[in-house]
């Protein structure tokens, strides 16, 4: 909404009636736009501002400048001689959620491609059963989602009880509380995020374009490869971007089936606002999150938008 | 069927079904220990209700249980109140400026892990509650709102680009004016999107979790939050009970939202 430099009378009727018509689109959605400025947008501004305040005895914080947050991130106060060292422990979390965000993505693209084509080459008729038995997953509470799958690692739970009645173990395998099952456990509540959108890009997939490639004598997998990955690219990016940005900021999956020592980063900053009483650190965590969040989609946009340009 | 076929790619109708197994598994293992008898979830002791029961009769699952819908049916009523005048104006209207900005900005919490905003909203809260002294369910219905207007708008800016405008012209045409237009013709039109909006902020209510966590003021848990507090004390087949309750909310909502968007045959 910029003031008028024009006065109204020197335009057309037409440019008249664009004008009105942005004002009221404008005021339309003003509502919607403020509240997310208010309980979105300002709130995030004072997470920056809070990262740069000293953390407050019982929590919270006290207004007065500091950068110890900032640097707390990856350096920490030598219990000894109160040199600043490396944060070992800050530093093995951020790799793990790197590197387990980006596993998850991976796993749930492997698996969830196959699923993607199989439901959008089906029949018509049957199609819209697979595609339900997919958006239930999708919808499920996420809490549930993790429960379900720490029923089935759990000590006493289905793969052990299973495999102990077949007696091929004496007692359980401890599955629970591991890199491992946090991995699982994402892969298996995030799988249903990457295949509705590659699905939905999949079901506009011209097949003819395949049947051309195949009179063209390409095999199967250059079919797969050169004709199908580039057309459904968008469903991919939306896949990955949908699997990766949860994952990378998971907190009920590490903290259900990763028991308290393997943490993500979603974990560290609920410590920082809870016993660890440093809210300014926490905040410093959050952005960084975010910026870690905003650079991988970036990434991920940036990877696969550039054979295209080839 | 042996006929041959381009887009069969070897493998996989296996992987897919293999995938469609490991991920229905777990969840019917999960129903099926909230039938469970036995008092502890190390062995079966047969069919039984009891863990329904129990829930049932736990007061605070009940009192979970009503501010949950309390917060979802008003995060629901807001979100889609403040979404559907979003939606009309960025479809039916020529390009004007700053359209991509309404989108991407009321699009903004779909890009970001629900952590961020939870911390964010804990710190500008505390500051509230301090100030104001109020401690209310107000501040989870509005967070629970910030979190859900993009899937509002969504579905109902999806109906909306599928509608041609030549019902609304036509009553134009004859004298109707805009609101009439809006009210008699444009909103009826626009139901299914609406109410398929309001049914996955709904369920998106219920099932936020870590926002509530770190909003939520002492006192005011909701199944969610009682669920994952449960857990932390060791589980019981009572968290499958109420997890198998909200599974069958959840189908049943889908199915439901299913019959309002599926496309009508020609």
């Amino acid at each position: 909404m910029t003031p008028n430099q024009i006065t109204p009378a020197s335009l057309n009727p037409a440019q008249r009636q664009a004008r009105a018509d942005a004002r009221r689109n404008w005021l339309l959605s003003a509502p919607a736009l403020l509240f997310l400025t208010a309980f979105a947008t300002l709130p995030f501004l004072g997470v920056l501002v809070y990262s740069f305040l000293t953390p407050g005895q019982y929590g919270n914080v006290v207004w007065k400048f500091s950068t110890d947050g900032w640097v707390g991130l990856v350096l920490t106060h030598d219990v000894f001689d109160d040199t600043l060292v490396w944060a070992d422990a800050h530093l093995t979390i951020i790799w793990r959620t790197v590197r387990l965000a980006s596993l998850t993505t991976l796993i749930t693209f492997v698996i969830g491609f196959p699923m993607a084509w199989f439901i959008a080459t089906r029949p018509p008729r049957t199609r819209a059963f697979w595609l339900f038995l997919i958006t239930i997953p999708f919808w499920t509470n996420l809490l549930i989602r993790t429960f379900a799958i720490n029923e089935v690692i759990r000590n006493e739970g289905l793969i052990n009880s299973v495999l102990m009645d077949l007696g091929l173990i004496s007692s359980p395998i401890a599955m629970i509380y591991s890199d491992g099952a946090v991995l699982v456990g994402m892969g298996y509540a995030y799988l249903p995020l990457m295949v509705l959108p590659l699905f939905a890009a999949m079901d506009r997939f011209d097949m003819r374009l395949l049947e051309a490639g195949y009179d063209l004598y390409a095999s199967r997998l250059t079919l797969l490869w050169r004709i199908v990955v580039p057309v459904i690219k968008p469903g991919i990016i939306a896949g990955c971007i949908l699997v990766f940005i949860p994952a990378l900021g998971a907190y009920v999956t590490p903290r259900v089936l990763g028991g308290g020592k393997n943490m993500m980063l979603g974990n560290l900053i609920d410590l920082q606002f809870g016993q660890g009483r440093n809210w300014p650190l926490g905040a410093a965590i959050s952005i960084t999150l975010a910026a870690v969040t905003l650079v991988a989609m970036l990434v991920i946009l940036r990877v696969t938008t550039r054979p295209a340009e080839r | 069927m042996k006929q041959f076929s381009v887009t069969a790619m070897p493998g996989f109708a296996f992987i897919a079904i293999l995938g469609f197994v490991l991920l229905y598994v777990p969840i019917l293992t999960l129903v099926t220990y909230s039938f469970n008898g036995a008092a502890t979830m190390t062995s079966w002791g047969g069919f039984s209700w009891r863990w329904y029961g129990a829930a049932w009769a736990n007061v605070d699952v009940q009192s979970a249980t009503i501010r949950s819908l309390v917060i979802a049916s008003w995060a629901t009523l807001i979100s889609v109140v403040l979404a559907t005048p979003v939606a009309l104006a960025t479809t039916r209207t020529a390009a004007f400026k700053g359209q991509s900005f309404i989108y991407l900005y009321t699009n903004q919490t779909l890009v970001v892990p629900e952590i961020v905003p939870a911390v964010a909203l804990l710190i500008f809260f505390a500051a509230l509650k301090t100030w104001t002294g109020y401690q209310g369910l107000a501040y989870l219905i509005a967070a629970h709102t910030m979190w859900c207007i993009p899937l509002a708008y969504l579905p109902i800016r999806a109906r909306l680009e599928g509608m041609d405008l030549s019902l609304e012209t036509a009553a134009a045409d004859l004298y109707a004016t805009r609101w009439q237009t809006l009210r008699h013709v444009t909103l009826p039109l626009l139901m299914p999107g609406i109410l398929a909006g309001a049914m996955l902020c709904f369920i998106t209510s219920l099932d936020t979790v870590v926002i509530t966590e770190f909003v939520k003021s002492a006192g005011q848990e909701t199944l969610a939050t009682y669920m994952l507090g449960q857990f932390r004390r060791g589980i019981t087949a009572e968290i499958n009970a109420i997890s198998t309750v909200l599974l069958m909310l959840t189908i049943v909502l889908l199915f439901a939202f299913f019959f309002l968007t599926r496309k009508r045959a020609a």
